[in-house]
């Protein structure tokens, strides 16, 4: 599109032959650009409206200011592109060392909009206006085809279905994260650079620096100090609730699903979760109430059992069994959520009544399988042999 | 019917009068069998997809219900109607016991409590089975009809008070220690899953699907059986009542044909249920 503006430069260059007026006077510009029906051998319009260009951010330059190579008229029929970094340095130099710095796929105008018509970023006719923001990126990340061909997720959708989604389309929240709260504007890197707000160990910072208060329980927990002393393993914000389809914590779909996603660690805890009657109601749905790892647990700020300030430090178990089973007393809290029947030396009462409990069921079943084996067949055969014997059917 | 068939064969032998038919169940006996089995199959479809909660099965059906809380709710349910059946029963046995000095409740022929004729007869039936004896000749109470009856008695104890225990665990807690919270949950999944594959196994052929019953025992839901099939699987009894005397005073009307085929579609939808519940707890068990 922009080749095209230089291009209306060299056929209106041709149309006042001969004069050697230059070609910043911007009426002589417009007496062939002004035209609504001039257009390149392509067919594109090189028509510049010029009371939207005199309403926009750049309403006050000079076309020659950006067009520099124009200076007489006529102007060649190829004409080099106007270069944006000729003011706008800060920003062609972050976007040069980022993911978006091929130029040619990633011109200024993808994000910004024609430049004849552009807008500052806090003006909601801009394209970089914060609620204008997903449409924009999403204009290449919603895109599958793109999304294959770079081998990136289609993030689009999942983001405006997301909390911060709904806050941004229905609620209109300038507050709202959307793609750039993040990821940046200009400077962009692959969430794999150690310098992107992305990379693993920056996204509680990246994350806190809206929400502060929960960054702060975070870094003071478990998972945090591990990040922060350079263990890549331990999650952050964006494992449990993920990158871009983010959930209301409080919502059944976001219950169901963080059990496995504890469990994806910590496997051992997982299975013994799996034999108690939390994770059993659990599983069924329909009933989201029931104890999941971090209501027990704490969420972010995560402690072990040895802090006293852990909320499954031994102190504080009846405040926090308490929670749901009105009624908890000391020995109430004696019940273990991790016990491991199959552990002889761990949960020695357990595994006994399991022990008694298994050979019951395979004691009496086995015997009584046989015994009614036999039957069938004594019987069947007894049945068959009295009814010949009299002679009548026997079946 | 191959009893009634074979009992048509023998009637031109017999020189018994045609189709006298004999009290074996009271009415409350039946009653208390039907609120058994009612309730038991309600307990048994609420409680596997708990038991299986993993299993694709248990998701749909309790999606279906409208979720966990649906499905614990009717759990309890039929939990608090068996349990006031249980305890109703356990009067009864009692009142006949020690208000109505009834005799036989406790011990001899025709008492639920298992004595050393039981033991000779399991013996013997097992002899029998493999060919090296004769068939032993049963009373009132068969072994394995005592067997029924206690399982289901010591079931009722065993699951119902580790399911009160889940149930009002706090409660509990006060006077139970705490591995056995723990432990109650193992108690009642493992004796639940117990009765469900002994009733829906062993109880179904024994008492149903047996060649002798096959495919039903109308007995529990009509109350009375004919004199053949009386005299064939209960001889003893049969005998002895006749040398008592007290044969005559067991005479009922034959069940009607309403009657018969009432409890012929409440009996095999529960058998049908029964089974479909055998299979998924089978293939969850085996998953």
């Amino acid at each position: 599109m922009k080749i095209d503006f230089f291009t209306a430069f060299t056929l209106g260059a041709l149309l006042v032959a001969g004069s050697a007026c230059p070609a910043n006077a911007e009426t002589d510009c417009l007496s062939c650009h002004g035209d609504k029906s001039l257009q390149d051998a392509s067919g594109h319009s090189l028509c510049i409206d010029a009371g939207k260009f005199g309403a926009s951010l750049h309403g006050s330059l000079k076309c020659a200011d950006c067009h520099v190579t124009i200076k007489d008229y006529p102007h060649p029929d190829q004409v080099t592109p106007a270069e944006c970094s000729s003011c706008h340095a800060d920003q062609a130099a972050g976007l040069a060392g980022s993911v978006h710095s091929v130029k040619a796929e990633h011109p200024c105008t993808t994000c910004h909009g024609d430049a004849h018509a552009i807008f500052p970023k806090d003006d909601p006719k801009s394209a970089v206006y914060p609620l204008n923001i997903p449409r924009t990126c999403g204009a290449c990340h919603g895109n599958d085809a793109m999304a294959r061909k770079h081998g990136l997720p289609n993030v689009y959708p999942m983001y405006i279905d997301s909390i911060h989604g709904f806050a941004l389309s229905r609620e209109g929240l300038l507050v709202a994260a959307n793609c750039q709260s993040c990821h940046g504007s200009h400077h962009i890197l692959s969430h794999k650079d150690p310098q992107s707000p992305t990379y693993k160990s920056n996204i509680p910072k990246t994350c806190g620096s809206c929400h502060a208060g929960i960054t702060a329980d975070y870094m003071g927990g478990v998972h945090g100090k591990s990040i922060a002393a350079g263990d890549l393993k331990a999650p952050v914000c964006s494992d449990c609730h993920t990158a871009h389809a983010i959930l209301q914590p409080t919502e059944a779909a976001f219950r169901m699903q963080s059990t496995p996603i504890c469990g994806s660690c910590h496997k051992d805890k997982l299975s013994t979760y799996r034999d108690t009657f939390h994770s059993q109601l659990g599983a069924l749905g329909g009933y989201v109430e029931t104890a999941r790892c971090w209501d027990c647990h704490g969420a972010h700020g995560i402690l072990p059992a040895s802090d006293p300030r852990s909320p499954v430090a031994p102190a504080n178990l009846v405040a926090t069994c308490g929670k749901c089973h009105a009624g908890a007393n000391a020995s109430f809290v004696q019940y273990q959520p991790h016990a491991n029947a199959r552990n002889r030396k761990m949960n020695p009462a357990l595994y006994f009544v399991r022990l008694f409990m298994n050979l019951l069921l395979a004691g009496t079943l086995t015997f009584f399988v046989i015994h009614t084996m036999l039957w069938l067949i004594r019987s069947r055969y007894d049945q068959v042999k009295r009814r010949a014997a009299e002679g009548g059917k026997n079946a | 019917m191959p009893d009634r068939e074979q009992a048509a064969e023998n009637e031109s032998k017999d020189i018994q009068p045609r189709g006298r038919y004999f009290m074996r169940f009271t009415p409350g006996q039946r009653y208390l069998h039907a609120v058994l089995f009612t309730t038991f199959l309600g307990l048994a479809a609420t409680g596997l997809p708990m038991r299986f909660s993993e299993s694709i099965w248990a998701r749909k059906f309790a999606s279906v219900v409208g979720g966990f809380g649906s499905i614990i709710f009717f759990h309890k349910l039929f939990a608090v109607v068996l349990t006031l059946a249980f305890l109703i029963h356990v009067k009864d046995v009692f009142t006949r016991a020690w208000v109505h000095r009834e005799k036989g409740i406790f011990w001899g022929s025709t008492s639920m409590v298992a004595n050393w004729k039981d033991v000779k007869d399991l013996w013997g039936h097992l002899r029998w089975f493999v060919g090296l004896g004769p068939k032993p000749r049963f009373e009132r109470y068969a072994y394995w009809e005592k067997f029924d009856y206690w399982a289901v008695f010591w079931g009722m104890i065993v699951i119902g008070f580790s399911g009160y225990a889940m149930w009002f665990a706090p409660f509990f807690a006060r006077f139970l220690p705490g591995w056995a919270l723990n432990a109650v949950l193992v108690i009642h999944s493992e004796e639940g899953l117990l009765a469900i594959l002994f009733i829906f196994s062993i109880h179904f052929v024994n008492t149903h699907l047996r060649p002798d019953s096959f495919p039903m025992d109308m007995v529990i839901f009509t109350g009375v059986e004919s004199e053949e099939e009386f005299k064939h699987k209960r001889a003893l009894e049969y005998e002895r009542l006749k040398a008592q005397g007290k044969l005559e005073a067991k005479i009922a009307e034959a069940p009607g044909i309403w009657q018969i085929k009432f409890s012929k579609v409440v009996g095999y939808t529960a058998i049908a249920i029964g089974l479909v519940l055998l299979v998924l707890t089978l293939s969850a068990y085996f998953s």
